[in-house]
């Protein structure tokens, strides 16, 4: 049984992700014979060499870009090049920020690379003044520094649908991230065009070649929507939206529109796409729920979790992120029997809203089988559903939004699987 | 007495800032910074692509099914299909899809398609025109891609052949999936047993 892990070849794994990301893998465009190609990450390098006592001689010189050990690799899960996904290595992250390297990413017309001095966000339709910013425009403006965490709301898919006891926590759920973002409040911007009354929704387009827009309501636009240009630090990165991109705490990451180059006011949604054949949830019924943009309250242990193995019985920390789109955490619960009992874990960081929080457990294994599992509560009373409660709502061929509780099986020997019937 | 302090050491405070800054002209923000330029007319219809599903924004040109299957095969068969049927999955399935069934939420395979999921023609114009073909976004001109929205539209059996599709009869086509749309009511939902 051990064997388990290892026998699990990284072809295996890499496959996994593709199915859980649902991205598209597209190379040699176009043509009919365009290759279905997952990209495999470089495999990490051989073990490198330290010193046997680093007491003993100097260390390398300072760099100008610093970088991560040479024995720690995270790595993202890129599918698809034109348009793909990349998840974040849930597993290998500490606290709650997510290195902006490491943030998930969904793309559908590539990574564009744009001038920042060149780009403008241009704010018209039912507003008193049509206005467009530069980027340094934007800037001037008194900004805001906060943390929230964006995901997609397809994130958990793979394992609604398709699970399989081999996924990692990155495979489960790699589509949500955590940062730190700056820039300024959207209802700024509105009180500069001066937005009108009869303005309900705005249209956010993105500047790639996806032009990819939504429709938001404007009450989001006044209540805590931002347009923001740092993240964690720096700038955002490319793939995040350089130079500036919309962030709607808690709504669901595709609304959160990348490289931001037009907001409309109007009296009505747009029905663009990406809101009426994309992201809607079929429900039992014959109903299709559309604009669901609030992000429920989830929680996932990210360690121990498949391919990890508890090398014995004894004390065990069980660790994972917590969050909700609707406000802040309150409780996580940790069931360590299946779901029988439930124990309250510790909720390590600040309670921030709409934001990552990391909770932990410690555990002692007794050695026998195990089901552990994690249930999230936030502020507005909600707590996480299991799988089946879930299932029974929104039917097993529902979209997006599979926030249901999700746990791992710890086996005699140690060996971790993923269980998402819960 | 603790309060009178406070209020004395703010004056203080604001004094000195006043003082010490000859650039200060208040420190209370205003409704408006005046920040940013007004766009030309030119500026704005430039970006303005978007179409509305009363038909605002769908530009002058037409277009029959008959022209958009010469296009499509062309344009559009390479990635989704000769006939719109997709290559999974990576291209959609574009038409074909079940008609009259719309218990999508018993199985994620049943196929989605204009004709049984859209529910407003008009996404289908602003689609193509701002993002297909995948590799040349924002090269088909208006009739071009009234003719592929006719085309696939008829595919689906929702425009007669020989039909003229154009500003006015574009946002006049009724989608079957549009009465299925419902909005969301999650919200106050105690989750658990009671998840909506
Ligand atoms: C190079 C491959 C390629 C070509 C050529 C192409 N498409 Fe697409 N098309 C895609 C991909 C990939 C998507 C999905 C994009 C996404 O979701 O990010 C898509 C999506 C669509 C959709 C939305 C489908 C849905 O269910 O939401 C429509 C409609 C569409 N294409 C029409 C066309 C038309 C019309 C043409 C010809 C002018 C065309 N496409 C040419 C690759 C292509």
């Amino acid at each position: 049984m051990a064997e388990t892990t290892s026998s699990i070849s990284r072809r295996k794994l890499i496959t996994g992700a593709a199915v859980a990301a649902g991205g598209v893998l597209l190379t040699n465009l176009p043509g009919a014979d365009a290759q279905q190609v997952t990209k495999v990450p470089a495999p990490p390098p051989a073990s490198p060499v330290a010193p046997d006592d680093p007491t003993k001689v100097p260390g390398a010189p300072t760099t100008a870009v610093g970088e991560r050990s040479p024995f720690v690799h995270p790595q993202r899960a890129p599918v698809g090049e034109i348009t793909g996904t990349s998840l974040t290595p849930l597993q290998d992250l500490t606290g709650t920020i997510t290195p902006s390297d490491l943030h998930f990413t969904r793309i559908h017309a590539g990574i564009p690379t744009i001038d920042p001095t060149k780009h403008k966000l241009l704010i018209h339709g039912l507003v008193d003044r049509p206005v467009e910013f530069s980027v340094d425009d934007l800037k001037r403006f008194p900004a805001v520094t906060r943390v929230h965490f964006v995901e997609c709301s397809g994130n958990g898919r793979a394992a609604y649908r398709t699970p399989k006891p081999e996924m990692t926590p990155q495979q489960v759920d790699g589509m949500t991230s955590n940062s730190e973002w700056t820039g300024v409040p959207l209802a700024t911007l509105f009180r500069e065009a001066g937005v009108q009354t009869a303005a309900k929704w705005f249209l956010a387009e993105g500047g790639d070649a996806s032009l990819l827009d939504r429709s938001i309501p404007v009450s989001k636009g006044h209540d805590d929507a931002l347009v923001v240009w740092g993240q964690n630090g720096e700038p955002l990165r490319p793939e995040q939206g350089f130079p500036i991109r919309l962030l709607l705490p808690g709504y669901e990451g595709n609304a959160n529109v990348k490289w931001l180059r037009r907001i409309k006011l109007g009296a009505e949604p747009f029905m663009t796409r990406w809101e009426t054949s994309k992201y809607t949830d079929p429900l039992p019924g014959d109903k299709i729920r559309m604009f669901s943009f609030e992000m429920d309250a989830k929680s996932i242990i990210t360690s121990p979790a498949y391919p990890e193995r508890l090398t014995g019985p004894g004390w065990w920390p069980i660790r994972g992120l917590a969050w909700s789109g609707r406000g802040r955490i309150t409780r996580v619960d940790v069931s360590t029997d299946g779901g029988k009992t439930w124990l309250a874990a510790e909720l390590l960081t600040a309670l921030t809203n709409k934001a990552h929080v990391r909770f932990e457990h410690m555990w002692q294994w007794n050695g026998n089988e195990s089901l552990i599992m994690s249930r999230a509560t936030d502020d507005q009373g909600y707590v996480q559903p299991t799988m089946a409660q879930l299932k029974a709502v929104r039917g097993p061929g529902t979209d997006y939004h599979f926030n249901s509780i999700r746990a791992w099986r710890v086996a005699r020997d140690g060996v971790v699987t993923f269980e998402a019937n819960t | 007495m603790r309060r009178a302090l406070v209020i004395a050491m703010t004056l203080a405070v604001a004094a000195c800032r006043a003082e010490a800054r000859d650039d200060y002209l208040g420190d209370k923000e205003p409704q408006r910074f005046g920040i940013g330029h007004t766009p030309t007319p030119a500026e704005v219809a430039a970006l303005d692509i978007d179409v509305s599903p009363n038909g605002a924004g769908l530009p002058a040109g037409s277009g029959t099914p008959e022209q958009g299957a010469t296009i499509y095969a062309a344009k559009c068969a390479s990635c989704h299909g000769k006939n719109g049927e997709g290559m999974a999955p990576a291209y959609p399935q574009l038409v074909g899809g079940p008609k009259g069934v719309f218990n999508f939420a018993s199985d994620y395979k049943i196929p989605r398609t204009i004709g049984n999921y859209w529910p407003y023609s008009t996404t289908l114009f602003d689609y193509i025109r701002r993002a297909m073909p995948l590799t040349a976004p924002g090269s088909l001109t208006a009739d071009q891609t009234y003719a592929l929205s006719a085309y696939l539209l008829n595919r689906e059996g929702l425009l007669p052949a020989g039909a003229t599709l154009d500003a006015r009869s574009l946002p006049a086509i009724q989608m079957p999936a549009r009465s299925h749309f419902v909005p969301d009511d999650r919200r106050g939902s105690t989750g658990g047993p009671k998840v909506r």
